[in-house]
């Protein structure tokens, strides 16, 4: 199904089982230990053996000689994998260092061995025992050592730089300026669940259980890497115990496990060690973000400015920080700028929200600056720069935007009012008391999404597609959109996903995939209802699906009556397409307003209470979606008072590689979270009229805590994580 | 994680012998620390006696009005005992603001004094680290401090001792008694348990090889405010950045001991001295010889402000 045109009203529009607040469907298996994870699967036939990976020491340089005699022999070892012996090996298309190295050193604990054995402990054990020889080579580790030798670079279908107007001429002649540079750090997925795969080879074809958010890219890049076909490669993730990013790409442990698996013909295991994650896999980039805004005294922006500059291995993408800032508010003078420099840091990449998620961290304290200057309360100075159509390209209207109802509606719920303007005038207690605010912003993309139904003899119909569930609660709002389009209640409906036999999906990733793949899904109803109608000889234009049954006239028949003489099976794979992105730009908003805690004498920051106002669309399952944005919302106080992975520039890698060293919030950190959801429809984005909402939980939540620990303590803090040590020397006297 | 023996001990002192006869040998209790460094290869015992079967469980009243903490009495034991809320609140607060309510149901008393510092090199063995391979160096003198020791720490390490129930029982004057494997015991006073790193950071202890704690005693209860402050970057489940125990009383005197600064709770009667006159020159006279690095000098004014919080707690 093509979808090029708005979708008019459609079976969806009904609401009898989509856009009601739904417990997952998978909850029970969850709960009861029943889900399948990457680690979990065992095949009674043949027994898995297991995989150690060895990381390197050294953040730069070559291996000299490896020492694997001692290893060889340990009790139980089957067999050590490294480069010398695993054959020719690919690198996948979205992998920028090697998943195996050897004898090239790209980066710290890139992964550079694989010890098997016949237990955990014998491999763990025995991959102690090899001794590696480096020569070691210098590397460039500090951003901001190397920042000026950045060079521009595309973003994903987006230019390094943008100009609209006279940016300089209208910043210089400003009456009212802010020139500020800010930074974020480099940040851990911390995922609960590690990188797991089980490989297992029968002949030429490769079966690999793995927790992966993205089933085609993963079945591509490890065929690739492996130098097979495709065809050859079956990938199987039904459960995925979080991902935010880092699980979107092929990574070492499951290229490993294949080599493993080929060289001892038995199935192997790998997960990742904890340690091993931080500096193996990907992180979110270290960002320095430099940020222009000129206003007249009114608060009408006429220039605003935002460079990022980050870095990364070679073939590794920019941070792209500056994405939102060329959509969020009005303004006739703009310009962006993206800069790459190369780091030997492991490679950064995509996590939560990439782009917005650090781009409004600085943004939005931006915009707090300003309003401040302006003496202009910032939900005002937000709204007054609002815009209903993009700003670099003015015939482009947003295809909704009701940020300035989040922002209203929000400020009315949260008590807005009650702030006083003048920092550091509230005590509570030991506590100084303060508000923030930020608009949230996350663009909208669409996904081409493939699904397969089958309706059989029980009336059940059954719901195949490879897209994932990553903890979302994609296997529930797939359930509830062919129950809504086959007219079913949501238990007579299976679904099954993360295999790659399977039609191809959006996966899981820049909260694309819950309104893509229902997209998908809903395609593929319209064709099983249209079989449906023929096979119960119905006009399919007619035919009502209802209650379980098919109703045109008079006439009403059971679902299950038109499976009987045999599963009636339908696919299809909805493509975006048209001229929708030449007309409409589509993206999500929200507001966020925090209130925080400010320790008098300590300077330990704690929230109080959360609000989020997000406009995101038609809501599929409001339960979930909450789940989503309370869970973006956390993330969102961990990057703004704790989560840094902290870089020792001399040796190269990241330092608290584990999660008593790099810390995300517990449930002690998090108060009270309100969520809100405008009850809104997007009919340019997709037949279920949806939007992404997930990242946008995250989006602008840093700032608002920023921004309330200013109007707390009077102290302006531009580098995150704001850890009370930045705040101590300016802190008022306690007495 | 290295393949090791292991034993349960029948009595302390022939845990005690048992340990003694194996070269690479260590007890083993509520293991909360030990088996994450076994994992690692941090630490690499050959055998392990496990004491969680001798009788060192109970907690008992001292003939001079005190209390005797069996060594193996878990920290959530411990912390709920009437007697210890009553009488040694400090102590108490220190145990529930340390580690998780699961870590504390595992974790033993004398586990908890030998627990490790937390210095993310330590725990990293590609890097140098003198603590954990004597003479290679050590990582974290101009690298990632920030947690790490601003007093009492040498050239050779910077690491800080992680505990929060030590620093509460620095503060109460409490001692360790032990038995070695002849069957002779002593009695080690808290402030003499734990060392300096000095040349030799690898001993962290003034406990001999073999020799095991099987109490902690504690004076008769001190009365005034019993206070435990802990600073971290999170609510809970975190090391402290500083922590201080604290037993004060209305007119601003008393004493304190501070953690998360040192490699042993830090603890300094003349600074005790100076708390009427102020947190600022009590602070000063505590951080006497301090040599923090860039990434660590906050503490000193933490630790100030903290205390300053204290104090005026008490008087209030």
């Amino acid at each position: 199904m093509k979808f090029d045109t708005p979708a008019g009203r459609n079976p969806i529009d009904q609401l009898k089982v989509v856009g009601r607040a739904t417990d997952r469907i998978d909850g029970p298996f969850k709960t009861t230990g029943t889900a399948n994870y990457a680690y979990d699967w065992h095949d009674p036939q043949s027994k898995a053996v297991y995989g150690f990976v060895v990381g390197a020491t050294i953040a730069k340089g070559r291996i000299e000689a490896m020492a694997l005699d001692e290893a060889r022999a340990a009790r139980g070892v089957l067999a050590i994998v490294t480069a010398d012996n695993a054959g020719p090996l690919d690198k996948g298309k979205l992998n920028a260092a090697k998943l195996l190295g050897g004898p090239e050193v790209e980066h710290y604990h890139q992964a550079i061995a694989l010890v098997v054995a016949e237990t955990f402990e014998q491999a763990r054990s025995a991959a102690a025992l090899i001794r590696v020889d480096y020569a070691e080579t210098k590397g460039e580790f500090d951003l901001a050592a190397v920042k000026d030798t950045g060079k521009p670079e595309k973003l994903a279908g987006a230019p390094s730089d943008t100009f609209i107007g006279d940016f300089s001429g209208a910043f210089a002649s400003a009456p009212v300026q802010l020139d500020a540079t800010y930074t974020t750090p480099d940040q851990a997925h911390a995922m609960m669940e590690p990188h797991a795969s089980i490989a297992s080879w029968d002949g030429d074809a490769l079966t690999v259980w793995t927790s992966n958010q993205m089933i085609a890219w993963g079945t591509r890049d490890l065929a690739l890497t492996l130098g097979i076909p495709k065809e050859k490669v079956r990938l199987v993730s039904p459960f995925v115990g979080g991902g935010f990013g880092g699980k979107l790409f092929l990574r070492a442990e499951a290229v490993l496990a294949a080599l493993g698996a080929r060289a001892t013909k038995r199935p192997v295991k790998v997960a990742l060690t904890r340690p091993l994650s931080f500096n193996n896999t990907v992180h979110r980039p270290a960002t320095i973000q430099r940020i222009r805004l000129g206003a007249t005294p009114d608060g009408t922006i006429t220039a605003i400015g935002h460079e990022s500059w980050s870095g990364n291995l070679p073939g590794g993408k920019p941070e792209a920080a500056v994405q939102q800032t060329r959509l969020l508010y009005a303004g006739a003078n703009r310009m962006t700028q993206t800069r790459l420099a190369m780091l030997d840091l492991p490679e950064g990449n995509s996590m939560r929200a990439p782009g917005e998620a650090p781009g409004l961290m600085v943004l939005e304290i931006a915009m707090d600056e300003m309003a401040e200057k302006l003496g202009l309360d910032p939900v005002e100075f937000r709204i007054r720069n609002d815009t209903q159509v993009d700003p670099e390209k003015p015939e482009r209207r947003f295809s909704q935007r009701s940020l300035i109802e989040c922002l209203r509606k929000g400020a009315a719920r949260f008590g807005w009012d009650k702030r006083i303007v003048k920092p550091g005038q509230v005590r509570d207690g030991r506590w100084l008391v303060g508000m923030g605010v930020a608009a949230a912003f996350r663009n909208n993309m669409n996904v081409k999404s493939g699904a397969r139904v089958r309706l059989d003899g029980q009336g059940v119909v059954t719901v195949e597609t490879d897209m994932t569930d990553i903890g979302t609660g994609s296997y529930t709002i797939i359930g509830q959109t062919a129950a809504e389009m086959m007219g079913l209640s949501l238990d007579r409906v299976v679904v099954r996903l993360g295999d790659s036999a399977y039609p191809v999906s959006s996966g899981s990733g820049g909260q694309f995939g819950a309104n893509s793949s229902t997209s998908g899904v809903y395609a593929a109803c319209i064709k099983l209802r249209e079989a449906v109608a023929r096979a119960l000889g119905f006009n399919s234009e007619d035919a009502v699906f209802e209650d379980g049954r098919v109703r045109s006239g008079n006439r009403s028949v059971p679902l299950a009556e038109a499976g009987k003489a045999g599963d009636i099976v339908a696919e299809d794979t909805i493509e975006f397409g048209g001229d929708f992105s030449k007309t409409y730009q589509q993206s999500t908003f929200g507001a966020h307003f925090v209130e925080v805690g400010v320790d008098v004498s300590t300077a330990e920051i704690r929230v109080r209470r959360m609000l989020a106002v997000c406009a995101a669309g038609r809501i599929l399952n409001p339960k979930s979606a909450r789940s989503q944005v309370i869970g973006g919302m956390t993330m969102g106080v961990g990057a703004a008072l704790m989560e840094e992975l902290a870089v020792d520039t001399r040796r190269g890698f990241f330092v608290n590689h584990d999660l008593a060293g790099y810390e995300v919030p517990v449930h002690a950190d998090i108060p009270h979270q309100d969520v809100v959801f405008l009850d809104e429809t997007d009919p340019i984005s997709s037949p279920m009229k949806a939007k992404g909402v997930g990242e946008l939980g995250i989006c602008g939540v840093s700032a608002a805590v920023a921004n309330a620990v200013y109007n707390a303590t009077g102290i302006r803090v531009r580098d995150y994580p704001l850890t009370l040590d930045k705040l101590l020397d300016r802190m008022p006297d306690a007495a | 994680m290295k393949s090791f023996t292991y034993e349960r001990a029948t009595s302390p002192a022939e845990a005690a012998a048992s340990v003694m006869r194996v070269p690479g040998a260590k007890f083993i209790a509520g293991g909360t620390n030990l088996l994450d460094l076994m994992k690692l290869q941090v630490e690499t015992p050959t055998h392990l006696v496990d004491v969680n079967g001798l009788d060192l469980d109970t907690i008992e009243p001292t003939e001079d009005g005190g209390l005797r903490i069996g060594a193996l009495v878990r920290n959530t034991d411990l912390a709920a005992d009437l007697r210890v809320r009553r009488g040694y609140g400090v102590l108490s607060r220190a145990l529930l603001s340390g580690a998780s309510g699961q870590l504390r149901n595992k974790a033993t008393t004398a586990g908890n004094l030998l627990q490790r510092t937390r210095c993310p090199y330590f725990y990293d063995t590609a890097q140098p680290c003198n603590k954990r391979q004597p003479g290679s160096g050590c990582s974290a003198i101009g690298g990632i401090s920030r947690q790490l020791s601003v007093v009492g720490a040498s050239e050779a390490c910077i690491a800080t001792h992680p505990g929060d129930m030590a620093v509460a029982m620095r503060v109460l004057d409490a001692n360790v008694e032990t038995v070695n494997d002849k069957g002779d015991t002593r009695r080690i006073p808290i402030a003499e348990f734990h060392r300096l790193p000095g040349g030799t950071p690898q001993i962290e202890t003034s406990l001999q090889p073999g020799e095991l704690i099987t109490a902690v005693t504690l004076p008769k209860p001190v009365a005034g405010m019993h206070v435990y402050r802990k600073v971290r970057d999170r609510a809970s489940y975190a090391f402290a950045l500083i922590s201080i125990a604290g037993i004060v009383q209305r007119d601003g005197t008393g004493r304190i001991a501070v953690g998360g600064v040192a490699p042993k709770p830090w603890r300094d009667e003349a600074a005790e001295a100076e708390l009427p006159k102020g947190a600022k020159i009590a602070t000063e006279r505590l951080f006497a010889g301090a040599k923090p690095t860039h990434d660590n000098a906050y503490k000193l004014k933490l630790t100030e402000r903290a205390l300053g919080a204290v104090l005026s707690e008490a008087r209030a």
